[in-house]
């Protein structure tokens, strides 16, 4: 895939960027659902261009952290800072523009299901007003790269599991993110589908993206492991932990 | 002010695409562009209605003011020394201006509609008439009346006023109703459009958290749906304005004899008016389906 999508939306955004500044910092943060307390005391620094793992057992909190990366939940207490910005006094459009330069993929992505594949990739674009989404050149190619090129047309609703993670990956890394969150990309598709989605995330890593995905498939931690050098992070009893090599 | 003014922007510029992005479909839209519809029907009534009444009420008080009149009844040859006679005591009677005896041809006008054109109402023996025009405190009809039984017999005080004045009052009444209806009109209109809004906002609830999840701002998801309803109310409202404007203008009645029922109608610059129910119908769309918005838009992250 030419490099241009990734790039060029990049040198755009740059004069923004605060340079060196890190992509997203954690504090002390905590996070309570109520009552009780679901994460505690967690200070993490990602790093630019760094690929992370997520894991630790359903329930731990993983989404929830994820959620947190791209201000969809604000912590319950310590600090947490997007490219440099404190979330606390984010305001929803500084919200909206951080979110421009995060990529975010489900497990259970959503689409708008009346528009075709194609303009659902090309959302992102045409909502920060940059681009019109039927003569982006760059999305062909983008769709060729996710080897959806043949479903352009297709409705959402008409994608197979594996389609679908392809699509809302093509929909995040569109606008050029410094960022690529994948909560659970591989949950809904088979092995061979899993590998080749990894493929795609190894892939913008090398191109520079930071890349977290939160998962608990170790065979798939394993697999990228030998690929890259991965960092893998655990949730375990509310807290963050760097995980040895034992994976 | 910043936040509304590129919202106004996005309206008025327009943008195909983020149109694009609520579903074209959907009945809520549909049913928005009928309610606006008969709003606007509804609108020309009660415009039309409180114009009628406020114009019959204007042309009620006017005649109030000259509302009296003193009937002589006598033998031909005494007819104009009695007239003078009362002339004469009325100009000298508190609270009357001046008093002025109806010509022949005045007296022939008020009685053709009754008898006909060709009656020759110059060799009939008719009682006079004299108009009383009164000082807006009026005169005292029964002082008046005694004076009148003991100098001129033959002399009959007619006092409109007090059957007209009631229904001066009446049609001063239609006329705040009819305001009053215009007003409820737009607040109805503004409730209903809120509740469609809603509606939409909650059927396509999944694509507002799409666009949020990309990066979408608040007006750009805004704009989509407050676009979709204030076009849709603007259309509605033109088909309504028109319809009930036709139905209007070919409303029975004469021109010149107004009364409630036969002068339901907009006259010269009220026709105008008219014009002003699309935009003033689709600014209130504006504003509820951008509250609407606002409030559910708030509650998501």
């Amino acid at each position: 895939m030419s490099d241009c999508i990734l790039c060029g939306a990049q040198a755009q955004q740059g004069s923004d960027v605060e340079s060196g500044a890190d992509v997203i910092e954690l504090d002390a943060v905590a996070y309570s659902y109520g009552g009780g307390e679901l994460l505690s005391d967690m200070s993490l620094t990602i790093i630019p261009g760094a690929f992370y793992f997520l894991t630790g057992p359903s329930g731990a909190g993983k989404t929830t952290f994820l959620k947190m990366c791209y201000a969809a939940l604000k912590p319950t207490s310590g600090e947490l800072k997007l490219f440099g910005q404190d979330v606390r006094t984010m305001e929803r459009d500084d919200i909206a523009l951080v979110r421009r330069r995060i990529g975010v993929v489900h497990q259970d992505c959503q689409f708008i299901n009346h528009l075709s594949v194609a303009a659902n990739i090309a959302l992102p674009v045409s909502v920060s007003g940059q681009d019109n989404w039927d003569d982006t050149t760059n999305l062909q190619e983008l769709m060729a790269w996710v080897g959806l090129s043949h479903r352009a047309n297709a409705l959402p609703p008409e994608l197979s599991g594996g389609e679908r993670q392809r699509a809302a990956l093509a929909r995040a890394i569109i606008m050029s993110p410094d960022i690529v969150l994948a909560d659970e990309p591989t949950g809904n598709v088979d092995w061979e589908m899993s590998e080749r989605l990894l493929r795609l995330l190894l892939e913008l890593n090398r191109m520079g993206k930071t890349v977290v995905i939160a998962s608990h498939d170790l065979g798939l931690i394993r697999s990228a492991k030998s690929q890259v050098q991965a960092r893998v992070l655990r949730i375990a009893n509310k807290r963050l932990q760097l995980a040895g090599a034992n994976l | 002010m910043n936040a509304l003014f590129s919202a106004l922007t996005a309206l008025f510029v327009g943008d195909l695409q983020r149109d694009r992005v609520v579903p074209a479909s959907g009945y809520t839209s549909t049913l928005t562009g009928l309610t606006a519809a008969a709003m606007a029907f509804l609108l020309v009534f009660a415009m039309a209605l409180t114009s009628a009444s406020y114009r019959l009420a204007q042309d009620w008080s006017q005649a109030l003011e000259q509302s009296a009149t003193l009937r002589i009844s006598a033998p031909v040859e005494q007819l104009d020394v009695q007239v003078a006679r009362a002339i004469e005591l009325l100009e000298t009677t508190p609270g009357i201006v001046y008093a002025r005896p109806l010509s022949i041809e005045e007296q022939s006008d008020l009685l053709t509609p009754w008898l006909g054109v060709d009656v020759p109402f110059d060799t009939l023996p008719l009682p006079r008439l004299i108009e009383i025009v009164q000082t807006p405190d009026g005169f005292d009809p029964q002082g008046l009346r005694l004076r009148l039984t003991g100098e001129l017999p033959s002399a009959v005080l007619d006092d409109h006023a007090r059957w007209r004045r009631p229904l001066v009052e009446a049609a001063n009444w239609l006329s705040v109703l009819g305001a009053v209806a215009i007003g409820l009109i737009g607040l109805t209109s503004g409730a209903m459009i809120i509740l469609a809004a809603r509606a939409a906002l909650a059927a396509n609830a999944q694509v507002i958290s799409v666009l949020r999840l990309i990066g979408a701002t608040d007006a750009y998801i805004e704009a989509a749906f407050v676009r979709r309803f204030a076009f849709r109310t603007f259309l509605g409202a033109v088909v309504g304005t028109i319809i009930g404007a036709s139905v209007v203008a070919l409303f029975p009645g004469e021109e010149g004899h107004a009364t409630i029922l036969t002068g339901l109608r907009l006259s010269g610059v009220e026709w105008m008016w008219l014009v002003l129910i699309p935009p003033i119908l689709s600014s209130i769309a504006f504003s509820a389906t951008r509250y609407a918005a606002n409030r559910v838009l708030k509650g998501l992250t």
